[in-house]
Parts: C-alpha cells; sequence; structure tokens
C-alpha cells in the first residue's frame, strides 16, 4: 500500500472519547488523529462502537466525554448541519421524491449556490460516479449500486472536509461490492478527500485503507496500516477477527538453545521464553514439505484460484491455503506434514516468559 | 445486460407452455362473496336508482311508473342547490382543518418516545371506541345554548355576554365532525411517516438544512400522499355523516343525508329521498375517484 501521507496538523481529532447509554457503554476513550487526504476504516463487529464513533463525528449523537476537532477547531457544540461534513448512509437515504440531480443539488441549494454553478457541479459529479445522463431518473427507479453512487455524488459535491462513510457497501452484492470498492478508492484519491468509513468487512477495510481502526467492545484494539494489523497483530481479537488464523498448542523445550516444538515441527525460541504456548499462523503461510507437524487431510475444498485444506494435528486443528498453480495437491485422507517458516508465526497467549517475570 | 436479455427472450417466450387449465379452476370459489355482494349491494342500489324515478302524491303513495319529476325538482329548486352546497361546504372545511390539524399531530407522535406515543395514541383514538351520538351530544351539552356547561363557566367568568352558538350552525357540525374524523387523518398520515427513512432527515441535515427546510422540502412531500388519502377518507365520510349534522345541525341545519332521512321517514316522499341518495353518492363516487387518481399520479415516484 501507497505509504500514509503524514502532516504536522491532523485535520481531524478525537481526543478520549466515550459515549455511554444509560449503564451500557458504547465506546470508550477513543483516540485518533487523523491526517488530510487519509482513509481511515473503523473496522469491528457489530456491537463494537464503530457506528456509534461516526454518529458523534457527524454529529447526530453528543460524545459523554471528550472533544472532536476538525481543523483544530471544537466541533461538540457544532450543530450538524454547520459541520460541513459529506455521509453516506447504510440505506443511502436519498430523497426519494427528487431526481438524482435535485437529490445532488439539494446541498448546494443550502449553501446557496447560484443556479449556474450548482447545475455545473451536479452534472460534474453525477459524471464522476458514472452517471451522466441519469439527472431525471428518481432513486426508486434506480438500481442499488446506483442509488450507492448518488449518495456518494451528493456527499462529495458539496466539498465536505470529511466524508463519512457508514457500511456504504453492505447493501450491494458481491461483484458490485468489489466494484464499487475500486471505484471509491479511485475517486478518493483523486479527490484527496479525508475518508472515515465503517464496515464490518474486513476485505473491505484491507483493500480501501491507509489505516485501519480495528475496534471491539466499545474499544479501540489496534491503529496501523492494512500490513501491520494482518502481519502484527496487536491482540487475540485482532488476529482471529482480520482473516483466519491457527492456533497450536506448543512447547519450550531444551535449553541453551530452547527451541518452539509443535509435533515434528520446532525452531529456536526466542530467548527467556519457557513452557507451553499457543502459536499462530496464517493459513496461506503454512505449506506441505518433507519435515514438519504431521497431520492427516481431513477435507479439501477447490475455490477456483486457491485450494482450502482442513487437517488434523496432534496441535490442534488446522486450515491450510494453497494457491492453485497446477501442481498435485495431497487428496482427503492423506497423511501430510505442515511446515511454516518461524517469522510467519506470533507467538500468543504466552505461558511463562522467563524476561518478563524477572 | 439488454444484449443478454434480448437474446434469451424470444426462446423463453417460445418455449412457455400454454396456459395451464389448472389456474382457471379456482374462479367459482369466489361464487358466494359475489353472490352476497351482489344481493346486499348492487340490487339494493339497483332498486334505489329505480326508486329514484317513480313517482309520488301525498294521497296516492308510491306509483312505479318511469318519470323524471324529483331529479327535475332536485335541478330546478334552489333549495336543493343550498343543502349540496353545505355538505360540500362542510366537508371541505372539515377535511382543510383535520389536515392542517391532524398532519402534526402525527408527526408529533411519531418522533415520541415509545411509551409516550403508546399514550397519545390511545388517546387519539379513543373517540373511535365511543359511539358517534355519544360523542356528539357531549359538544351539545358543552355549547347547548344558556345551559351548556362550557357557556355557562365562560359567561360566568365573563368573557362572554351571551352563548356561544354553537347548535344549529355550521361550525358546530364543523368542529364536531372535526373531532369525530381526526383519527383517520392521523393514522393515514402516521402509516406514511411509518415508511420514511429516519436517516433520511440525518442526510438533509448534514448537508445544511435546518429543521424548517427539512420539514417542508423532506418530509412534507413524502407525507404528502398520506395526508391526500386522509383527505379522501375524511371527506366522503363527512359528506355523507349522518349522525353529528343530525344532533348539532338539526332539522335547522340540514345536510344531503339528514335530507334524504328526513324524505323517507317524515315526508314518506321516499322517490325524492331515493333521488337526494342517489345524487350524494354519485357525487362522492365521482369525487373519491378523480382526486384518487390525480394523487397517484402526482405521487407515483413517492408512493410507489
Amino acid at each position: 500500500m501507497i505509504p500514509t501521507p503524514r502532516s504536522a496538523v491532523p485535520l481531524l481529532e478525537l481526543d478520549r472519547v466515550a459515549k455511554t447509554f444509560g449503564g451500557h457503554v458504547a465506546v470508550e476513550d477513543f483516540t485518533l488523529a487523523v491526517s488530510p487526504g487519509e482513509f481511515i476504516s473503523f473496522l469491528g463487529p457489530s456491537g463494537c462502537g464503530k457506528t456509534t464513533t461516526l454518529q458523534m463525528i457527524a454529529g447526530f449523537l453528543a460524545p459523554s466525554r471528550g472533544t472532536i476537532r476538525l481543523e483544530g477547531r471544537d466541533l461538540t457544540q457544532v450543530h450538524p448541519s454547520r459541520r460541513g461534513l459529506g455521509i453516506v448512509f447504510q440505506s443511502y437515504a436519498l430523497f426519494p421524491h427528487m431526481t438524482a440531480a435535485e437529490n445532488v443539488a439539494f446541498g448546494l441549494e443550502m449553501q446557496r449556490v447560484s443556479r449556474a454553478e450548482r447545475t455545473e457541479r451536479v452534472r460534474a459529479a453525477l459524471a464522476m460516479v458514472g452517471l451522466s445522463g441519469y439527472e431525471d431518473r428518481h432513486p426508486r427507479r434506480m438500481s442499488g449500486g446506483q442509488q450507492q453512487r448518488v449518495a456518494l455524488a451528493r456527499a462529495l459535491v458539496i466539498r465536505p472536509s470529511v466524508l463519512l462513510l457508514d457500511e456504504p457497501l453492505s447493501n450491494l452484492d458481491a461483484k458490485l461490492r468489489e466494484e464499487m470498492q475500486i471505484e471509491l478508492r479511485q475517486i478518493q484519491r483523486n479527490l484527496g478527500t479525508t475518508t472515515i468509513l465503517v464496515t464490518h468487512d474486513q476485505t473491505e477495510a484491507l483493500s480501501l485503507s491507509d489505516r485501519i481502526v480495528v475496534m471491539s467492545k466499545g474499544r479501540i484494539e489496534q491503529i496501523g496500516t492494512p500490513q501491520d494489523t494482518y502481519e502484527r497483530p496487536a491482540s487475540a481479537f485482532v488476529a482471529q477477527f482480520l482473516g483466519k488464523t491457527n492456533d497450536f498448542a506448543a512447547r519450550v523445550e531444551g535449553a541453551s538453545p530452547a527451541r518452539i516444538v509443535a509435533g515434528g515441527w520446532s525452531a529456536p525460541a526466542p530467548v527467556g521464553l519457557r513452557g507451553p504456548v499457543t502459536i499462530s499462523v496464517r493459513p496461506e503461510r503454512i505449506g506441505f514439505s518433507e519435515e514438519g507437524l504431521p497431520g492427516r487431510v481431513a477435507a479439501r475444498v477447490f475455490q477456483g484460484n486457491h485450494w482450502l485444506f482442513q487437517c488434523e494435528t496432534e496441535c490442534g486443528p488446522a486450515i491450510v491455503v494453497r494457491p492453485n498453480d497446477g501442481l498435485a495437491q495431497p487428496g482427503e485422507g492423506e497423511a501430510v506434514r505442515l511446515a511454516w517458516r518461524p517469522e510467519d508465526m506470533s507467538i500468543r497467549d504466552m505461558g511463562l516468559r522467563a524476561g518478563a517475570v524477572a | 445486460m439488454s444484449a443478454a436479455a434480448t437474446t434469451t427472450l424470444p426462446a423463453a417466450a417460445t418455449a412457455t407452455p400454454p396456459e395451464p387449465r389448472a389456474s382457471r379452476a379456482p374462479l367459482w370459489l369466489i361464487l358466494p362473496a359475489l353472490l352476497l355482494f351482489v344481493g346486499i349491494v348492487l340490487v339494493p342500489l339497483a332498486m334505489t336508482v329505480l326508486l329514484s324515478f317513480h313517482d309520488w302524491g301525498q294521497y296516492k303513495g308510491i306509483e312505479p311508473v318511469l318519470v323524471l319529476k324529483n331529479w327535475h325538482e332536485i335541478a330546478t329548486d334552489p333549495y336543493y342547490a343550498e343543502m349540496f352546497g353545505r355538505t360540500l361546504r362542510i366537508a371541505l372545511v372539515t377535511t382543510v382543518a383535520t389536515a392542517l390539524l391532524g398532519a402534526p399531530e402525527a408527526y408529533i407522535l411519531n418522533r415520541m418516545s415509545g411509551r409516550w406515543r403508546g399514550i397519545f395514541l390511545l388517546l387519539i383514538l379513543g373517540p373511535l371506541l365511543i359511539s358517534v351520538v355519544a360523542r356528539t351530544l357531549g359538544w351539545a351539552l358543552l355549547f347547548g345554548g344558556a345551559n351548556g356547561l362550557a357557556n355557562k363557566l365562560l359567561m360566568s367568568l365573563g368573557l362572554i355576554s351571551s352563548p356561544l352558538p354553537f347548535l344549529f350552525t355550521e361550525t358546530g357540525v364543523v368542529i364536531a365532525l372535526v373531532h369525530v374524523m381526526m383519527p383517520f387523518m392521523v393514522l393515514s398520515v402516521w402509516a406514511a411517516l411509518q415508511r420514511l427513512d429516519p436517516q433520511v432527515e440525518h442526510a438533509a441535515m448534514s448537508l445544511g438544512a435546518g429543521p424548517l427546510t427539512i420539514i417542508r422540502r423532506i418530509v412534507l412531500p413524502q407525507i404528502m400522499p398520506g395526508v391526500l388519502s386522509g383527505a379522501i377518507i375524511v371527506f366522503s365520510l363527512s359528506a355523507s355523516a349522518f349522525a353529528t349534522p343530525a344532533i348539532i345541525g338539526g332539522r335547522r341545519l340540514k345536510v344531503a343525508a339528514t335530507l334524504a332521512y328526513d324524505e323517507f321517514l317524515n315526508t314518506l316522499n321516499w322517490p325524492l329521498g331515493a333521488a337526494v341518495a342517489v345524487l350524494l353518492l354519485a357525487g362522492l363516487v365521482l369525487i373519491v375517484v378523480g382526486a384518487n387518481a390525480l394523487v397517484e399520479r402526482r405521487y407515483a415516484e413517492v408512493s410507489r
């Protein structure tokens, strides 16, 4: 991915923002600085507080604690209609009684933009999302993808300082969703609009964002680039939520040099590690080889561009993903040996770390 | 997409088997309902229409001949024009008043939190649970001449010197009718509000619209079909209302419905009463169907 553009002054700052509903804590201690032009994703399962956070930025909910600053200005007391943010809603929330062009023009009318400029900007915005010629259509006569595009054009035409996207692609079918992802990213790059996307879809977050904020139960689990969060998950939750992962029960054996042993597989252990540990390896980083953890293929599924194997090993079940490279693959019931490079594994749920105790 | 559709279409058309016989079989199942409809709606209606062409005399009673006497009388005597004009006026004013009061009422109701909404909905629907006669008599007790409770109170407070005219006035009939008809308008608008996407108001807000602009430009156009269909219901019910005009208006302030009643039961001139009733029905059907077609065409995009 492209390195994150950094500037000295963040455009949008959330400082220890929290929201409680009655006794229930929806968002807690949310601190984030968004640089101009950045594409940020709030990723997490439903109920993790990502939409609540977005609504606080939009102004539809008031934070219980903390401050939100836009270009250094405190937003907390600013009415939603004065924040100048562009929002695309999950339901699109188009005005059903207005045509596509009237929908897009509405924000400009509110800004009292002259009629001539309005017409030109509406035309340009609809062209940008590929809807030239649809000006006079009513939303109900458009497909989901087209409504989505109108909603995007309507949010962008007012030249918002920040674009907020609330699960905008979740109502589209898989193929259309993929197309819209690519288009969304291109439009965002071209305009350079700072964007915050709320999603529960890890693929969407990984493929679109400069940085991902992984959330769980109202708390931030990790903030990082897509590679960072995928390769170096900060917690068991992030590892489980972002892609599949295999957990193996392993032990640290011997002393100087100590080795991590999982069945027939072993590697040098980090200094000071002792006792039983859990190691976790991504399915696509495991290969079949001559040596390694012995197992048996319980099920094999062909998925077009890759194979999915479910294996049983003495250290626990394992999922292995191999690219469909045309080479022969082990069949169901066959005995295999699983191997991976030590740097592809992360050690979690540590037993006793001698260094930590001392 | 379209290319694929055009190439597959002819194939699909030829492949479709002829209409299966089974789909025609259940037609006879509607027979009982059809008989009931014909027996209790169409036949009496046809008989009423026929009756309106019969002759009537003080001493000879009804004569089953076909004459245009009754229709001629209605068309030429300004008395009937006055009756129908008043009926129309009362129905129109009642409709406008329920729309002006009911639409905001439904909007406020819709924004209330669950428990309060339940209580207020019950308050609005409450009148439907009580007989129209009881409700209308209540109005008569409040404002009926010098003995009406409200009039007595206002006079003893010195706010008015003589009782407010209520009984036997058009204003009185309209006020009582608005009270009776309000639930129909509120329910109709409320149903339209239920279909509103709550995020749409947020969307308008984020685009810089203030609360009044949101109501005028976003909410009102979307609930207009609800207001208009509510208006059609209220108009037709008010124009054909009997109990309220009969009690508040009495003999002195007649409308089409009470006029027909009097012709039937007091004058015993059934043919003339039938003509009045048929004219009222035909007029209402014409207005309602016309208004409905207008609404559906104008708001096709919203109500779909």
